[in-house]
């Protein structure tokens, strides 16, 4: 692997057939490789998420981002279009798994894919990247401190979104899930929750929650960054997808 | 936290935007993870004009002990007006 890699904003299929802004970075002088769908948090697709796209990449991966704002704010700033998306709720559940949907099939067709494609989201697209891996077929699912898989959204949170745990008899793939033992959206409770429904649904799946780390701590540009919470989950997603999608 | 929570009121008044003045419609509060503010949470404020696009946003981000302070010294200073001003 020589880290050789290329990146560049395109436009995808999405839900519905509608055409969305997606960033595609995908590594070069590599015959084969795996595929990652990447799903930007919830203050959108950002530098942040970007550069995580790109780091897919360097490492042997075609990881593409759709913008999951793109239909609430086109041409906007990432930042307002956060806020545009905010104000309507957040995205739609079917919106969002027909635009992994579209962005998978798009990894799944580029020349030198070897077919595989796994899904990755932080933040909100923890719980999307849950989502996407209980209503499409994948080959490996990573959910970065998800909220909202398990329990429900606090009175007065405009938030459209409801439980999603009872899908986990439907869970297409592996997970890995990578939490802070300190974040409370999700709580070590609600994570402890899921990971029995999996169990019982018996759905392979490995959790790590990290001690000192609370919600978003992938985050490098963030104070919630902590540095050996990140490290430790960047080498438990390499094993991860070296083992589900790599070759 | 992915809070979400926003509480939004309808405003009347102008806001300088990156592209310039333009009248202002709304404004939405809400307490969430800043884009830009180094704290882990916000107390945050957009000042909007929707039918103008997602672009016509004036945004602050705030520790919540300057929101607090901010809070005060609007209605201080409102309450100290001459009469018939405000």
């Amino acid at each position: 692997m020589n880290e050789a890699l290329i990146a560049e904003t395109i436009s995808i299929t999405g839900h519905d057939g509608d055409e969305i802004e997606a960033y595609l970075a995908r590594p070069l002088g590599q015959d084969s490789f795996g595929g990652v769908v990447v799903i930007h948090h919830m203050p959108g697709y950002d530098g942040g998420t970007k550069e995580i796209a790109r780091t897919f990449a360097a490492h042997g991966y075609a990881a593409l981002m759709p913008n999951l704002y793109h239909r609430d704010a086109p041409g906007a700033s990432p930042d307002d279009a956060a806020a545009a998306a905010r104000a309507k709720g957040g995205v739609p559940d079917e919106r969002l798994v027909g635009d992994v949907g579209g962005a998978a099939a798009h990894l799944r067709a580029l020349e030198g894919s070897n077919g595989k494609v796994g899904v990755i989201g932080y933040c909100s697209g923890g719980r999307q990247s849950f989502l996407a891996a209980c209503s499409l077929p994948l080959d490996a699912a990573v959910d970065c401190y998800g909220a909202f898989v398990v329990g429900t959204p606090p009175e007065g949170m405009p938030l459209k979104v409801g439980p999603i745990v009872h899908l986990a008899p439907d869970l297409a793939c592996p997970l890995l899930g990578l939490f802070g033992a300190e974040d409370q959206y999700p709580s070590p409770d609600q994570v402890a929750e899921l990971d029995k429904a999996l169990i019982e649904a018996g759905k392979a799946h490995e959790f790590h929650s990290y001690e000192g780390a609370g919600h978003a701590f992938f985050s490098a540009n963030r104070p919630a960054y902590r540095v050996e919470a990140a490290n430790d989950g960047w080498q438990r997603i390499w094993d991860f997808f070296g083992r589900y999608l790599a070759g | 936290m992915c809070t979400y929570l926003t509480e939004k009121i309808a405003v009347d008044g102008s806001g300088k935007g990156a592209a310039g003045w333009f009248s202002l419609t709304d404004a939405t509060v809400y307490l969430d993870h800043p884009q830009h503010a180094p704290a882990e949470h916000t107390l945050n404020i957009d000042f909007l004009n929707p039918a103008k696009g997602p672009s016509a946003r004036v945004a602050v981000e705030l520790t919540a002990e300057s929101a607090r302070a901010l809070a005060r010294a609007i209605e201080t200073t409102l309450q100290s007006a001459p009469p018939g001003l405000v």
